[in-house]
């Protein structure tokens, strides 16, 4: 852990946010996580022998498992990448290792440190900033541990019903609730002049060509990369845009 | 479920301690009304749909470790198909928490492995060259997920992005009120949307 700290220190990093003392906190979560996972682990396997099931059958989906999650685990890491510049590592790390998803993470972090002035374009520099993200990230995705122990039993016995009812409506309300959220943030991207305009449509497109490499190529690897290729490649056509543009239709503090 | 809901509030509470940095209610809750709304709510939505489909401990351990859609939903899925078992049995409870514990296993550490090489990424990151690209993070975010959502429900999509757009043209200054838009928004979004569908035309 000490190589790290001391490259991210020569580096220019050096700030609070990457301090030891997160670097360690994000240890410990790491630890958890893996203890969790290997204790759900051996304890499936143990019931599934108690059960028949195989041997070969667990070997396998241990193995297809390990070789189908390396992918995804890639593109949530450049999520953690992305995160980083205005929050540093180890928040971020820890973040995206319990209950986290970029998709959630990046608006609640934006929307803490607007509360309290600060950007998200910008490496946090106030520690009341800094510990006020970290609350509204954790609490903001805190509702599955009240929502699983409560009521994980009566969903499970009454879902069925639901879904016969009106799945279709509850399909849509979900929708609905994701294009609200990012109609609010295409919004504001709209607001800030043309150069968020042409990276918001320039992520847009490079969406697009994603999902015609994947449906009509037939590139199926490439689902769970769809979102951090278009951002990324988005935000390096941002870095381009920046030098093309003339400097008065910049955003201020370029 | 007590330990992981430790683990999480132990986080935000060891930042507070360790920089004596406490951001009082009304940041937290100001951040909070942005967010949770939508996420607690899409939340509890996804326990709904995910439950029945991974038991009891995969449901438990796929929320814990979260990316449930993008990986261990699929991962689960994927076991269950291979081994020709049906969802709702308790052999594929068996096998989805198999599977969504090694998912799990891998990608805590890639994360890992990710923070240890960062550094040499480090350099190229503090680059001012690069500047522009983080400074556009959230349209090159809502841009790529915005085309998929609207594409697929553009019907319900009219209403609350013709809503914004306007407001946000009409009042630019809003744009630092965001976190108070987003609940709006998602009622305009559902209103609209439960108009539409009793309407037979979603």
């Amino acid at each position: 852990m000490h190589a790290p700290i001391l490259l991210i220190q020569e580096y220019g990093m050096q700030g609070f946010q990457n301090g030891p003392f997160l670097f360690l906190l994000g240890g410990l979560v790491g630890v958890f996580v893996i203890s969790q996972s290997v204790f759900f682990l051996v304890k499936a396997t143990a019931r599934s022998r108690e059960l028949g099931i195989g041997r070969e059958i667990v070997r396998k989906t241990i193995l297809s498992s390990a070789i189908f999650s390396v992918l995804p685990s890639v593109s949530i890491l450049l999520g953690l990448i992305t995160l980083s510049y205005a929050l540093g590592l180890p928040l971020p790390w820890i973040r995206l290792s319990v209950l986290g998803a970029v998709t959630y993470e990046l608006p609640a972090a934006t929307a803490a440190m607007q509360t309290l002035g600060a950007s998200i374009t910008e490496p946090v520099t106030d520690t009341q900033v800094f510990s006020a993200v970290a609350w509204v990230m954790t609490l903001g995705c805190i509702a599955p541990l009240f929502i699983i122990p409560l009521f994980l039993k009566k969903i499970q016995s009454g879902v069925l019903s639901i879904q016969k009812k009106d799945n279709r409506w509850g399909q849509i309300f979900m929708s609905a609730l994701f294009i609200g959220m990012i109609s609010a943030f295409l919004g504001m991207g709209i607001s800030g002049g043309i150069l968020p305009i042409m990276v918001l449509l320039s992520s847009a497109l490079l969406m697009g060509i994603c999902a015609v490499l994947i449906t009509v190529c037939k590139w199926t690897w490439l689902e769970n990369f769809a979102l951090p290729v278009s951002m990324l490649g988005a935000m390096a056509l941002a870095v381009w845009y920046a030098q093309i543009l003339p400097p008065g239709m910049l955003p201020a503090g370029f | 479920m007590l330990s992981a809901l430790a683990v999480m509030v132990a986080v935000p509470v060891a930042i507070s301690i360790r920089f004596g940095a406490w951001p009082g209610f009304m940041p937290v809750f100001r951040g909070l009304l942005a967010v949770a709304p939508v996420y607690w709510t899409v939340t509890a939505i996804e326990v709904l749909t995910y439950a029945p489909m991974l038991g009891s401990g995969g449901t438990y351990l796929a929320f814990v470790t979260g990316n449930i859609t993008n990986l261990k939903a699929p991962a689960a899925i994927s076991a269950m198909q291979t081994a020709s078992v049906k969802p709702g049995t308790e052999e594929g409870e068996i096998l989805s928490t198999i599977a969504i514990a090694v998912t799990s296993i891998v990608t805590t550490l890639i994360l890992a492995s990710g923070v240890l090489l960062f550094s040499f990424l480090a350099p190229v990151l503090q680059n001012p060259v690069l500047l522009p690209a983080f400074k556009m993070i959230l349209p090159a975010l809502f841009g790529a997920l915005g085309v998929v959502f609207i594409a697929r429900n553009w019907k319900i999509s009219v209403a609350p992005l013709v809503a914004m757009i306007i407001l946000f043209i009409c009042v630019p200054a809003l744009a630092t009120a965001v976190s108070i838009l987003v609940p709006v928004s998602a009622l305009i979004a559902i209103a609209g949307a439960r108009i539409l569908y009793n309407r037979g035309l979603v």
